[in-house]
């Protein structure tokens, strides 16, 4: 079965198609036990992933599973499965199809798990789910192949860990199961291989033709972009001009509340009345659907979108893509300029649109190392252990397992190939007993041992509200936002914290529209239509960091000697630059220090992401605080860190000792809000506090708490408790980032060109516009809120 | 000690920021929803294993104000055992640290809706208390009069240039006081919520607690009051596993 039959060769000569030849390689390699195939976005992937299935199927019909589908999206599995139908009807293949996910009504889902269609197109967590019952067995007996689809996607996440133990699982179920894996274009294919195959076994790895090199340009707009922001507002009139150029484009931008703004200042500006319409992660599901469907039917010239179209359904005449704002990273700039232009051999085209004029100089970065085909990519840490604890108890839902056998399945598995064993006892110790070292919950363990010595739920009646806390997903907790009235329709979603700050009357902008706060109700949020100046709504929208890769390529830039490509306007800025102070140096740091009016600003051009410099503030100050420095806030973008206080800085290296900031890290910011909230989703993915599941929360109940209450107890009482363990690991990552703190140490050494500046500095000058200061929390925070009281009271009268 | 007094049917009371209602003049203190024996339950009813470590903490923090104020009764307002069972949840340490703190003062044990059983650990139990001209009882009763109670966990939140704070709070007005809860883990119902609607007057005055007792305007429900506290910052609420 390694040629394609006659029926398919005619059915693809009938569509005057040609086999690609990556297909024609994955059909060759059909047994092999795992293979990944890394291709651009309309290379006929899915169905390079497909052919083998439907072949061995035509031939040998035979009852139950034969493949499985894992996407990312549920949007993705329901597309793919219209896309089999051609080819299963065009050829009378005898081939059942269906999609499971969170989506799927619940008659179907058990008859799914009585009888399973041949091909099952489902998500991680749905498929953790059925692995999840007792008849899992029979449910995938039989199964030949695993499809994974965006593994690139996946494998950025703990889906993808979860994923790979649900595999895991499988592979003991049927060994004969082999995994495909299909990717984007990624740095480091044989590491994504070494992710999807089993431990001990190699992953065939199948490139197929990238296709000629995109045409990527940057905007230089008439107008220059201003020095700070990210709205990217000067460009409008540019951004139409393109759109009326092009078919259809694709306009992405980094962050939601960006993206209302920027689709807000486009229909402003649209007098040619251009259907362009709006897509995030914060629209309703309904809202979305439109817009995707509008896309299919090719009614639209242009979408303004976050990362929620980063994946997804190809659309074939998708013509552009416009990247608002800094791209951040390398690879997912590639990715999103291979949303454009489906078809294979022509290149995508793609317009960066900078934000600000630091960003010139990173679109700049980014197209030159585009062009030299370099990727960036954090290599994976080792599988989190949070993601263990919640396999370790589904598995236990499916009945009695045997530790041993359990841990030698999970070490089959490519993210967990080096767990150790004693690792692994310290999950299944909290999930059997918590894990306590000062008091152990000898009576009430969740998981007990049998005589035979197997270990199980001692209730079995828990396993359901373990399912329904599958999932590595955690989200903020937001607000259902709505048009007043019965009935009213869905807009979208805000988040809590936003939604506490609004008073009746206030605007904000929702899927493109201002509208008018009236009140909340069940919890959710009932709007009319506004009139006034929105505010806008702070969407949890994450803030990526700016790559590694980059902010090098932005010094090696700065430092190139030739700044031919860049504008004039940001030229004359880099030379002031280096007459009024000098430029950041490759392997050292820039610290300037200047006055303006009567507080001392000290700028640290430390190169290292936003949240390490974010997190390099909140321990540089409490430095400062405790050497009398007096800070009072700071503010940090990718590049730069700048504070501000009473007191001049006279000697910055001393704040950035490494062992000072090792131990700020283990001592005072064990208790910031930002390690809270690592620790929150630490805890939901463990299984010790369950999530808050849409729609079912329940108002102002006394009897919910604080997961920070957890955290103090545990920090407190237990230090060295598994979750504290993971909390700590994941610091270095995700929004603390210490990991990158570590690297701006290593590279800088000590080295620091400290440059004392006799006014603001044409560098730094842009962060001081910057939104987001952090101001510096402690004694002060108390006397604010007993002024704040103070106040009311007064005013209520009440004094 | 930190705290805002205020004056009950003539009868001068401290509202302590540690969550404690102290009668200095009787030097008698006042706890609320202990929930001694709350992780206990839950993992006895199959649910999350919590850090057990809530029962020390808890007596840890009631210890403190009891060294201090050396107070000659402690009234404890219902739900000190997160059931009847919780008592017996006590490991050997947190027995003997009860215990001391019982000795030597009268203590007694008002019956909550978690906790109606007998208390055997010493004390006196009752279903409600009366002395002078205060009656102290778990849940408060419409129209009753100079009345201190627990039950529904208060809780409001300031809102302030750098952010939004949210306490567990005591809610007072000419008639009654409704304490904090007291106990590690428990959360909080927001003083917005409708319950306390019929209970609280216009004049109301919400205590937050914590560092400092800071006494606000008690926050309403709209349209009475057009701030929305009905949703407070913290996003991290949540409901442990059951």
């Amino acid at each position: 079965m390694n040629t394609l039959p006659q029926n398919f060769q005619d059915w693809f000569a009938q569509r005057g198609w040609q086999i690609h030849p990556h297909q024609q390689q994955l059909l060759e390699r059909a047994d092999t036990p795992a293979a990944l195939l890394i291709a651009p976005t309309g290379g006929g992937k899915t169905l390079a992933g497909f052919l083998p299935s439907l072949i061995a199927l035509a031939e040998n019909p035979k009852d139950g599973l034969h493949t499985l589908y894992v996407s990312p999206l549920k949007a993705l599995a329901a597309d793919i499965r219209r896309n089999l139908q051609t080819p299963i009807e065009s050829l009378n293949l005898p081939i059942r199809v269906e999609d499971r996910t969170g989506d799927t009504s619940q008659t179907r889902r058990k008859r799914q798990r009585a009888d399973p269609p041949h091909i099952l197109l489902t998500t991680p967590e749905s498929l953790a789910i059925l692995l999840s019952y007792p008849d899992a067995p029979k449910i995938f007996a039989g199964l030949q192949r695993v499809v994974v689809d965006e593994i690139h996607a996946l494998a950025e996440s703990k889906r993808g860990d979860q994923l790979m133990l649900c595999l895991s699982r499988l592979q003991s179920l049927c060994p004969d199961m082999r995994r495909v894996g299909l990717s984007a274009t990624v740095e480091d294919p044989p590491a994504l291989g070494r992710f999807l195959a089993p431990s001990a076994l190699p992953c065939e790895i199948i490139r197929a033709d990238p296709g000629p090199d995109p045409d990527i340009t940057i905007l230089h707009s008439e107008t220059p972009p201003p020095w700070a922001g990210a709205g990217a507002a000067y460009a409008v009139n540019d951004v139409l001009k393109l759109v009326e150029g092009a078919d259809t484009t694709l306009i992405f931008i980094n962050t939601r509340a960006q993206a209302e703004i920027f689709f807000r200042a486009l229909w402003a500006a649209n007098d040619a009345s251009l259907p362009i319409a709006l897509h995030h992660g914060s629209l309703a599901r309904e809202a979305r659907d439109k817009v995707e469907a509008a896309m299919v039917a090719g009614s639209l010239r242009a979408v303004v979108c976050t990362g929620t179209l980063d994946l997804g359904i190809d659309w074939g005449n998708v013509d552009l893509v416009i990247q608002v704002g800094a791209p951040k990273n390398i690879k997912r700039l590639v990715q999103r300029i291979g949303r454009s232009n489906h078809r294979y051999n022509a290149p995508s085209r793609a317009v960066i649109v900078p934000a600000n004029r630091f960003e010139v100089l990173e679109a700049q970065a980014a197209l030159e190392a585009v062009r030299a085909h370099t990727l960036d990519g954090e290599p994976r840490a080792k599988g989190p252990r949070d993601v263990v604890c919640q396999h370790i108890l589904l598995r236990a839902c499916a009945g009695p397992f045997d530790a041993a056998a359990l841990y030698q399945e999970i070490t089959q598995a490519g993210p967990y190939a080096e767990l150790s064993r004693p690792e692994f006892e310290d999950c299944l110790e909290f999930c059997a007993t918590g894990g306590y070292a000062l008091r152990a919950y000898d009576r009430w363990q969740r998981l007990m041992q049998t005589p035979q010595g197997l270990w199980q739920l001692r209730d079995p009646r828990t396993a359901q509200s373990i399912r329904m806390n599958v999932g590595t997903i955690v989200d903020t907790e937001t607000l259902n936002v709505r048009w007043r009235g019965r009935g009213g329709a869905p807009l979208g979603e805000i988040e809590e914290g936003f939604a506490a700050t609004l008073t009746e009357g206030d605007t904000f902008l929702i899927g493109g529209q201002v509208v008018r706060y009236e009140g909340l109700r069940e919890m959710t949020v009932q709007v009319t239509k506004g009139r006034k100046e929105p505010r806008i709504a702070t969407f949890a929208g994450t803030k990526f960091a700016t790559s590694t890769l980059l902010s090098t390529r932005v010094i090696a830039l700065l430092n190139s000697g030739d700044w031919s490509a860049l504008p004039e306007h940001t030229r004359s800025w880099l030379e002031t630059q280096q007459q009024v102070s000098m430029l950041p140096k490759p392997g050292r740091m820039l610290v300037e220090s200047y006055w303006r009016d009567t507080r001392a600003y000290t700028c640290f051009y430390g190169f290292a992401g936003r949240n390490a410099l974010q997190t390099l503030g909140l321990l540089v100050t409490k430095r400062m605080e405790l050497a009398g420095l007096h800070p009072i806030g700071f503010v940090a973008t990718d590049y730069a860190l700048l504070i501000w206080g009473l007191d001049a800085v006279e000697d910055p290296a001393a704040l950035l000792s490494p062992e000072d900031l090792r131990d700020g890290l283990e001592g005072w910011l064990a208790n910031n809000a930002v390690m809270k909230r690592s620790f929150r989703n630490v805890a939901t993915i463990a299984g010790l506090i369950v999530k808050n599941l849409p729609g079912k929360r329940k108002t102002g109940r006394q009897a919910t708490f604080s997961s920070d209450i957890l955290y103090d107890t545990l920090l407190k009482y237990d230090p060295d408790h598994l979750l504290l363990q993971i909390t700590r690991a994941e610091a270095m990552g995700g929004l603390v980032d210490f990991g990158r703190i570590e690297e701006m140490l290593t590279r800088v050494q000590g080295r620091i060109d400290h440059v004392k500046a006799p006014h603001v500095t044409p560098l730094s000058a842009p962060m001081l516009l910057e939104v987001g200061k952090v101001p510096i929390y402690g004694a002060a925070i108390d006397r604010a809120a007993a002024i704040e009281a103070a106040e009311l009271m007064r005013e209520a009268g009440l004094e | 000690m930190h705290g805002y007094s205020f004056k009950l049917n003539r009868i001068t009371l401290t509202a302590l920021a540690s969550g404690l209602l102290w009668w200095q003049e009787r030097r008698l203190l006042c706890v609320s929803d202990l929930h001694l024996g709350k992780s206990d339950r839950m993992a006895r009813r199959g649910g999350a294993l919590l850090p057990p470590y809530e029962n020390r903490e808890t007596l840890d923090r009631l210890a403190q104000a009891v060294d201090a104020l050396d107070p000659l009764s402690v009234i404890c307002l219902g739900d000190s055992f997160d059931d009847d069972a919780g008592q017996n949840a006590l490991d050997p340490g947190d027995h003997a640290q009860l215990t001391t703190l019982m000795a030597g003062r009268r203590w007694i044990w008002l019956e909550g809706n978690h906790d109606p059983g007998p208390v055997n650990l010493g004390g006196t139990h009752m279903a409600e208390y009366k002395t002078g001209p205060l009656v102290f009882r778990h849940i408060a009763k419409s129209g009753a009069q100079a009345e201190i109670s627990g039950h529904y966990h208060p809780k409001a939140s300031l809102r302030m240039k750098a952010g939004r704070m949210s306490r567990p709070c005591f809610l007072i007005d000419d008639k009654r006081v409704i304490l904090p809860a007291f106990g590690a883990y428990t959360g909080g119902l927001r003083c917005c919520d409708p319950v306390f609607e019929p209970l609280m007057s216009a004049k109301a005055v919400a205590v937050l607690t914590g560092t400092q007792a800071l006494p606000v305007p008690m926050p309403r429900a709209e349209p009475s009051r057009k701030s929305l506290d009905a949703t407070d910052k913290r996003p991290t609420s949540v409901t442990p596993a059951q």
